[in-house]
């Protein structure tokens, strides 16, 4: 699949900012006065900017409040649904801690709940799709999750949890590249069940319907070299689990430089394993033009 | 409304028949001429005389090589691929807006482009590269079965059909009602064998593609003759002569 760079900001961001602000929500960072101000204002930021770049993946955008007409059939239109009542639920619970000095944890596990909902939403508008079959898994939404909790315990400046969180993510994501791998074939789709015309033996594409390129070729077949892929698979493991965990070891405990620095690589690593995730993922439309 | 009908007793769909399709891509012109000037948003062309043009099209056909497993002649299959308008079309379910739907009446997948915001998500979910986006309006895009064709009372009968099968000059594309199983086209799929593409995909297509017949001997080498030619005359007092030296 393409990775267009919206849907990578949009799921790494939003996906940070929900896991942030589940934490919050649970008040297992509990900040009052001005500092929650900022607190909460942060995992707010991160979860808006993650759905404002989603909108930049519509070729249409007007009509995208049209989006949360379809919730009882559409994993899209339950995550609209999921980001924003999730943003109006924990707004009273931050507008509490903010100006009464209300500690979150009594009301906020309904608004925790539904952030980490909303990740699921995010994850299972890839999971639901048998058309590429590298998505279609039990760990896509484990993945999604486990960025969600992992970075926002990093945020959250919770030392022995986030480093957990750190070890389980690298496993999983080791997890999901071993299984996307094989995840293709176990589809059972190839050119000869594309075509049918496998009762009569081996097909290959002999001719494409056109010289040039189309909207499904550029939207669908990208193609990584095994090489490059092996690196940034190595990068993400990395970047998004094993450097923050050694940062947030070595640091002394509440170190706000050692939180940035943890975030700032975790993101890194979240983006090259987000790059990864949709540039790997084969569409077996793919097939039809000979491309797997 | 993007939740699936549970069942449609009309099943209107074409049925493609891989033995008699020659690839003239006759279909494929016919189906965008149509297309550009009915129903919805022009089918656009990006960069058409340019270096690197491309376009919107709702039917296209590809061309396959097939070797047979029993080491027989190997046989070339033009294949054309619209919409298969399926009874558990991913492309509708997943639509957010309710842009895509699948008629009760007839069972024919429709977009409203009214309501489409152009995110692209049913193009992800059907398998079969069955709908494009256009680049210029920004909606989505896919074959309506000619919709506007099929009921017009201002055509006369015989143009009642998709396009692309009016138009196919071999006779290998067939429209008609797959939920009755008296129909000319499902007589034809019973007959013939029709077949489901990418079944394992569970989409339940309502297009059938009747699969080719086997070849049964080889072609001909068109230059054999040629290579066993006996000269005669002089030509041939020579040929035999220089045999012997
Ligand atoms: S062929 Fe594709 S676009 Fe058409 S109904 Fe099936 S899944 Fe939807
Ligand atoms: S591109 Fe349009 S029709 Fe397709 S899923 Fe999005 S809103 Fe629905
Ligand atoms: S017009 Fe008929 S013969 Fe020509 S490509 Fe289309 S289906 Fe095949």
């Amino acid at each position: 699949m393409h990775p267009a760079p919206s849907v990578i900001v949009f799921t790494v961001l939003s996906g940070l900012g929900f896991g942030f602000l589940a934490y919050l929500g649970l008040g297992l960072a509990a900040p009052v006065g001005a500092t929650a101000f900022w607190v909460w204002a942060l995992g707010y930021a991160f979860a808006v900017a993650g759905l404002m770049a989603s909108t930049l993946h519509l070729q249409n955008p007007r009509n995208a409040w049209r989006a949360f007409s379809q919730w009882r059939s559409s994993w899209l239109s339950r995550e609209g649904w999921a980001a924003v009542i999730t943003l109006v639920v924990l707004a009273p619970v931050a507008l509490t801690a903010i100006f009464l000095r209300f500690p979150s944890a009594t009301f906020g596990l309904p608004g925790a709940a539904l952030a980490l909902a909303t990740v699921y939403c995010t994850s299972m508008i890839y999971t639901q799709l048998r058309t590429v079959p590298r998505w279609n898994l039990w760990i896509t939404p484990v993945m999604f999750l486990g960025f969600a909790l992992t970075g926002g315990a990093i945020l959250a400046g919770l030392k022995w949890p986030a480093i957990v969180l750190c070890l389980a993510l690298a496993a999983v994501l080791a997890a999901s590249f071993v299984l996307g791998d094989r995840r293709l074939a176990e589809s059972g789709s190839t050119l000869e069940s594309a075509t049918g015309l496998g009762r009569i033996g081996k097909v290959r594409l002999y001719e494409g319907p056109h010289t040039g390129t189309n909207y499904l070729m550029r939207e669908m077949i990208h193609v990584v070299g095994r090489r490059h892929a092996q690196k940034l698979r190595v990068i993400a493991v990395v970047f998004a689990a094993l450097l923050p965990a050694l940062v947030l070891l070595i640091a002394p405990g509440g170190s706000l430089w050692a939180i940035a620095l943890a975030v700032v690589l975790h993101l890194t690593g979240a983006f090259a394993a987000r790059w990864l995730f949709f540039a790997e993922a084969e569409h077996v439309v793919g097939l039809y033009y000979g491309a797997r | 409304m993007t939740e699936l009908p549970t069942n449609t007793q009309k099943k209107l769909g074409l049925v493609i028949d891989l033995d008699i399709c020659v690839g003239c891509h006759a279909c494929v012109t016919a189906c965008k001429g149509w297309n550009t000037e009915n129903y919805g948003a022009p089918l656009s062309d990006i960069d058409a005389y340019g270096e690197d043009p491309s376009g919107t099209f709702l039917n296209r056909v590809h061309s396959y090589e097939v070797q047979p497993s029993d080491g027989g002649c190997s046989q070339t299959i033009h294949f054309p691929k619209s919409c298969l308008h399926c009874e558990d079309a991913p492309c509708v379910t997943v639509c957010p807006t309710g842009a895509s739907y699948k008629r009760a009446e007839d069972g024919i997948v429709l977009v409203n482009e009214d309501a489409c915001m152009g995110c692209g998500l049913c193009a992800w979910a059907c398998p079969y590269g069955a709908r494009e986006m256009d680049m210029a309006a920004g909606v989505m895009k896919k074959c309506t079965l000619c919709v506007d064709r099929i009921y017009n009372e201002n055509l006369p009968e015989v143009d009642r059909v998709p396009a692309c099968v009016r138009t196919c000059p071999s006779g290998a594309r067939h429209f008609g009602d797959l939920g009755d199983p008296d129909s000319a086209v499902s007589q034809l799929v019973a007959d013939r064998g029709g077949m489901d593409l990418m079944p394992e995909q569970g989409t339940r297509p309502v297009n059938k593609y009747l699969p080719p017949r086997p070849k049964d001997r080889p072609a001909e080498a068109p230059l054999a003759a040629l290579a066993d030619v006996k000269a005669t005359g002089i030509a041939g007092w020579l040929d035999r002569l220089l045999e012997k030296l």
